[in-house]
């Protein structure tokens, strides 16, 4: 945990150009997620949650505003500044899980680590302690297609935190999941996310799963209702 | 570059199709080099084969030896130019063979050459009436020893052993003493005895190539000298032309089958290329795993050509289909296909470097 949030959107704005016409997929967007909040933001299909999410991350830049993540501002990063600032300070998980296909439980977890500078014996050691932890010790070494949904989804956030991220984000983690298992999901991300006293936003339409965050922030037309 | 392995490992059936066309195209490239290789032994392997390093022509014969006289002085003329470490005699003539057991008209074409300065494995010396022969021959029960009776005159050459390589305009050698040369031009052909002293060309060891051949030319006044290299090319095409056009294309049709096969790989991993981007692959690392991928294949397509194609010269006949296959030329065919890998590989890199790692989350600009 630092003292600087966690993150800080400052007046972002994020316009696309379709033809003629300009879409506003957000507007004038203020929101501080501090450095061991959990965030949950809530809107309906292209309210421009996801937007916000790619924007937080360093997939996306704004058209304008400041991004500051962990204290520092990528608003004017380059792309190799940008690839360089995901590896080392955010963890995704995607909405459909994403894992490569050909990679063990284990090798997805180390493929962060073989992108940047790598640190082998200890990204191994990380990569170890986070299977024990996410309960899939002894699944380390079973492809993605060996795995249940609930285990690849754990497989994802494990490989969200091997790079020790000052912010994760979630994008509809439970969306493929049952509602069983998608609470289940949710506890784990929460139990995880305090237990390392790590940030995250978690994107989703599904309102029953807010009270897994500490926050719930609404999103509309491309503008926050608090 | 670990990811490109291990997709390789695991999932080798998805790379299978793509092998098994660049073992085609590798095994296409081989067979054509070694026709080329086979076609240039038998046609120019005597004049490539040679030690020496020039070839010393009347300027009349237009680079051709049949049609090539240097007079006796003109020899002495170009022995004793600077930069002449040492010359020797060559010439030739075409006569019928006949082997032992023959029936009257069976022959076979040979060309008898007589030298002076050993190539090619040949002896220093090679003792009046013995001849070193174009291994081809072995396929029509050549050995050593045998007596090969030659022209009209049935003049008897004894075979001493054998050499690759040494054909001429694709006939079988026979090499010979330039004393033995021309008894045997005397005996069949007394009209083509050549004054005393005179050679239809001389070649010539130098260190100087250049500068030893526009001094020979300046001294004879009646010569044309040219590299070894110029000389052999100088003889008619029997088709290694167009084979080495064949072979030009059969490398763009593989660079054209590993592009298409690695842009509709690539098509298949966008969503898998994106979500790599989003955690912080860059795209030299993505590019880095695709390359290896198309090396790893042509490499092992190539081996497998490699080894089939050796196999295959190996169960040929020497004289049914020139072929030869050469390190040099087997190292050839398979660089380029390996070039070819990874040319038509790196036509993916546009479009990887396309992929929006926004993507990877449902949203793309």
């Amino acid at each position: 945990m630092t003292d600087h949030p966690a993150l800080l959107l400052d007046d972002v704005t994020k316009t696309y150009r379709v033809g003629d016409d300009e879409i506003v997929a957000l507007a004038h967007i203020d929101l501080t997620v501090e450095s061991d909040e959990i965030v949950a933001l809530i809107g309906p299909s292209g309210s421009g949650k996801t937007t916000l999410c790619s924007i937080a991350g360093g997939i996306l830049t704004p058209t304008s505003g400041e991004v500051t993540v962990a204290g520092t501002s990528i608003s004017g990063y380059s792309d190799r500044q940008l690839t360089e600032f995901r590896r080392s300070t955010i963890g995704f998980v995607f909405q459909s899980v994403n894992l490569i296909p050909f990679l063990t439980a284990r090798e997805n977890l180390l493929v962060v680590d073989e992108f940047g500078r790598r640190t082998g014996q200890a990204a191994r050691d990380r990569a170890d302690q986070l299977l024990d932890e996410l309960g899939l010790t002894d699944r380390r070494n079973n492809l993605p297609d060996q795995l249940s949904g609930g285990q690849r989804q754990r497989v994802a956030i494990g490989r969200a935190l091997m790079n020790e991220p000052a912010l994760v984000l979630f994008d509809e983690p439970t969306s493929a999941l049952d509602s069983k298992l998608g609470i289940q999901v949710m506890e784990l991300i929460r139990n995880e996310m305090k237990s390392r006293r790590t940030a995250a936003i978690v994107v989703t339409h599904d309102d029953r799963i807010t009270h897994f965050a500490d926050r719930t922030v609404h999103i509309g037309d491309g503008r926050l209702d608090i | 570059m670990k990811l490109a392995w291990r997709e390789l490992r695991r999932r080798p059936g998805r790379f299978a199709a793509a092998t098994a066309i660049l073992f085609l195209l590798g095994s296409l490239l081989l067979l054509l080099s070694g026709l080329v290789e086979g076609l240039n032994a038998n046609n120019d392997g005597l004049l490539r084969s040679q030690s020496a390093d020039l070839i010393v022509f009347s300027s009349t014969a237009q680079e051709s030896i049949p049609q090539s006289l240097i007079p006796g002085d003109a020899v002495a003329t170009i022995a004793a130019t600077d930069g002449v470490i040492a010359a020797g005699s060559l010439g030739l003539v075409q006569l019928g063979g006949r082997l032992p057991g023959a029936a009257p008209r069976d022959l076979i074409d040979v060309v008898i050459v007589g030298y002076d300065l050993p190539f090619a494995g040949l002896p220093e010396s090679m003792p009046d009436g013995d001849a070193w022969v174009d291994s081809t021959l072995r396929d029509r029960g050549v050995r050593v020893g045998t007596i090969i009776r030659v022209g009209a005159a049935r003049t008897p050459l004894r075979v001493a052993g054998f050499s690759d390589g040494i054909g001429f305009q694709t006939q079988p050698t026979m090499l010979v003493s330039s004393a033995s040369l021309r008894e045997a031009v005397a005996a069949n052909k007394p009209d083509a005895v050549l004054p005393e002293g005179a050679t239809q060309v001389v070649v010539v060891d130098t260190s100087t190539p250049a500068a030893t051949a526009g001094g020979i030319d300046q001294a004879t006044g009646s010569t044309t000298t040219v590299t070894r290299a110029a000389a052999a090319d100088a003889i008619p095409d029997t088709g290694g032309g167009v084979l080495q056009q064949i072979i030009g294309l059969t490398v763009v049709i593989a660079a054209a089958v590993v592009a298409l096969f690695f842009a509709l790989l690539t098509g298949e991993r966008v969503g898998l290329y994106g979500v790599l981007k989003a955690i912080g692959a860059r795209n030299r690392s993505i590019f880095a795993a695709v390359i290896t991928q198309a090396v790893v294949l042509s490499l092992i397509a190539g081996v497998i050509a490699g080894a089939v194609s050796i196999a295959f010269e190996a169960a040929l006949l020497a004289d049914s289909i020139p072929f030869t296959l050469t390190p040099a030329r087997v190292g050839t065919s398979l660089a380029l296909l390996l070039l070819a890998s990874v040319l038509g590989a790196s036509f993916s890199l546009r479009r990887i470097l396309r992929i929006d790692p926004a993507s990877a989350i449902g949203t793309s600009t």
